[in-house]
């Protein structure tokens, strides 16, 4: 039905039966009383100024457009633009100051139960949420700055947040010092690529139930915790760079019951555990780069079937660590900077197996402030004995394959 | 004025003895392959450390004996004039520090500067040269105490692998047997009373700071990693060049020859 419409609708603007018009809109006019009185398929312009307006409800398909970033100053009352209708564009403006409660999550730019909606090229700053899709398909929110002012992580808000959606376009914008960088809750079959996140207080990216998702050529950088991905499957992350996540709780990549995913090529650099995994199963982890990180990898004991292979291990100070004394999980073809093995056949692969998990990285974890004895000789002794007979470390974790040369 | 001119003969005598510019082409050697095999500046730092926290360590404690040994004739020499015994004993520490010292940070700096250094290099020199004075003043103490050579050797090469290896074990055994009770504090008590811990930590804070910074170590980085840490380790340092030499010179001064 609401097809038929649509094509009704769109047959009716080709044919000239509905004049779609431009509607022009000045400083000192109301962008509230424009989209009240425009009609279906119009397009209304606002000229550079300022315009003290909240609440702006769009329901019906339009199109925004701001000409030299117009202002909207939400005066932090409620939400600032709110999009009730399918195939409506918001495009080019600097819009601030939306509400801020406990009990509702107030918004910039909320867009309800639409569809073909586009959100592209807009400023927004100081706002409680960002971008809000509640129950959206087909939407693409493209090359849009979300910036914040976020203290703590309970009073504040995402800055792309999608819930219940599916076949969302996020692509090329900037979210800093907001809550979450980038929130999806059961969100399927959309594409995350060539954002960055930053200095968020919480994660720079996090979803939830969210399936058949894509995430590429992403930068996540200082976020408070990182990345948090849960609860999900048919994850594909290709290319992209998770760098400088440090604290006691801050993670690269944090892997909480991912399912059938697919991690490649994506660079791992300064984080204080590169990637978590807890109850990843059929993860493959392929090419990517792990450099200076404190932990490349902690994969623990509930970890099965995953596949780490022909990935780069350069100077973390431990490589793997798990909490088990089991292995569930295949390490083949990696390259790791610490393997002092040889090569008899010249096959680019070393002839001796080599173990990642150190005995040194057991005994941190059981007493942290060990940390303090890090590249005592004594240490490396101990660690050079634990790999020659291993006792405490898991002997079946073994790289059977380890490269002479890191992969290219 | 005195100790300088004491010191000029000591300085040429070492030099004589070529083994400072043998130290000193070892080294080079050493950190050059490193770093030229390696490729990449700041691993090799980290390899690095290993010479600097035991060879350096081991060749200023061993050497700094033997010189003291082998310069008892000249001292002897030296004090039949009237000259303070202080003088004698501060040229000769100056003079052998100095030259150990100027050795390393050739030998292991200018590798370092032709591949554009890294991040921890100054503070890896810094460490050497400091640790190259702690254990050359470990060696006159050592050498005093022990009138015979060979004991004396016998004591040094003890005091270095207590340092370098011993005394890291009885921290990992304490760890074990303690932990249950929080460690922080005990660990910053404990790493003055080891120079060359002090160093490694020194040296650590300033390249494997993301592992230090995790859950881990968080307590101890923001310890050492502040500018009171910094100072604490530093000033413990410097006690541990300066105490040992002033207990050699009063002992020294006291000395029958």
């Amino acid at each position: 039905m609401k097809l038929t419409l649509k094509i009704l609708l769109l047959l009716a603007i080709n044919f000239g039966l509905i004049q779609a018009k431009d509607v022009t809109v000045h400083q000192g006019e109301s962008i509230k009383i424009a989209v009240q009185n425009c009609a279906a398929g119009d397009r209304i312009i606002v000229k550079e100024g300022l315009y003290k307006e909240s609440e702006i409800l769009i329901n019906k398909p339009i199109e925004l457009i701001g000409e030299g970033y117009p202002v909207i100053d939400g005066l932090a009352k409620g939400e600032i633009i709110v999009i009730r209708s399918d195939s409506v564009t918001i495009k080019g403006f600097y819009i601030n100051n939306s509400g801020y409660s406990g009990m509702k999550d107030y918004a910039a730019i909320r867009v309800e139960n639409s569809n073909h909606c586009t959100i592209q090229a807009n400023r927004l700053i100081n706002n409680y949420f960002g971008i809000y899709l509640a129950n959206c398909k087909e939407c693409t929110i493209l090359y849009n700055e979300a910036s914040s002012n976020a203290v703590s992580e309970s009073s504040s808000g995402n800055g792309i947040h999608l819930w219940k959606c599916s076949g969302i376009t996020v692509s090329n914008n900037t979210v800093t010092k907001h809550r979450d960088g980038i929130y999806f809750e059961f969100v399927t079959g959309s594409i995350v690529k060539n954002n960055s996140t930053f200095k968020n207080v919480r994660y720079g990216l996090h979803f939830m139930f969210s399936n058949n998702c894509d995430y590429e050529n992403n930068v996540f950088s200082q976020n408070g915790a990182g990345v948090a991905v849960m609860y999900t499957k048919h994850v594909k992350m290709l290319n992209n760079r998770f760098e400088n996540n440090w604290g006691a709780n801050s993670y690269g990549l944090l892997l909480k019951d991912i399912t059938d995913s697919y991690i490649y090529n994506n660079k791992f650099t300064a984080n204080t555990v590169g990637i978590y995994s807890e109850g990843g199963t059929r993860i493959n982890i392929d090419r990517n780069t792990f450099t200076a990180n404190g932990y490349a990898c902690k994969i623990l004991g509930n970890c099965t079937e995953d596949t780490i292979r022909d990935n780069n291990f350069f100077i973390n100070t431990f490589d793997i660590t798990t909490n088990s004394s089991r292995n569930a999980n295949l390490f083949t073809g990696n390259y790791w900077d610490k393997y002092s093995g040889y090569d008899m056949n010249k096959d680019g692969t070393g002839d001796v197996p080599y173990r990642p998990v150190s005995l040194f990285s057991k005994i941190v974890e059981e007493t942290p402030e060990a940390i303090f004895l890090l590249r005592s000789f004594i240490v490396d002794i101990l660690d050079a004995a634990e790999k020659v007979v291993p006792v405490f470390i898991p002997e079946s974790l073994i790289d059977e394959k380890p490269r002479m040369k890191k992969v290219e | 004025m005195t100790t300088l001119k004491i010191l000029k003969y000591v300085v040429y005598d070492m030099l004589r003895s070529r083994m400072i510019i043998i130290y000193t082409a070892l080294l080079f050697l050493v950190s050059f392959g490193i770093i030229y095999t390696g490729k990449d500046v700041s691993k090799a730092v980290i390899s690095l450390l290993n010479v600097v926290l035991l060879i350096v360590p081991l060749v200023s404690i061993i050497f700094g004996t033997i010189h003291f040994y082998n310069s008892r004739e000249f001292m002897e020499m030296v004090l039949a004039m009237p000259v303070e015994r202080k003088h004698i004993f501060w040229a000769e520490y100056a003079g052998l520090s100095l030259t150990l010292a100027a050795g390393f940070t050739l030998g292991t700096g200018l590798p370092l500067l032709i591949y554009g250094g890294a991040d921890g290099a100054i503070y890896l020199l810094l460490s050497g040269v400091l640790l190259t004075f702690i254990f050359c003043g470990l060696a006159f103490l050592g050498s005093v105490i022990n009138k015979d050579k060979a004991k004396g050797i016998g004591f040094s090469l003890v005091v270095w692998f207590y340092m370098a290896v011993i005394f890291d074990a009885l921290v990992l055994a304490g760890y074990f047997a303690f932990s249950q009770y929080p460690l922080e504090k005990a660990t910053i008590i404990v790493s003055a009373l080891n120079p060359v811990d002090l160093a490694r930590i020194f040296i650590l804070l300033k390249m494997d700071v993301s592992a230090l910074m995790g859950y881990t170590g968080a307590s101890l980085q923001q310890f050492f990693g502040s500018w009171f840490g910094m100072m604490y380790s530093g000033i413990f340092l410097l006690l541990w060049a300066v105490l040992p030499a002033l207990a050699a010179l009063r002992i020294f001064n006291r000395k029958n020859f």
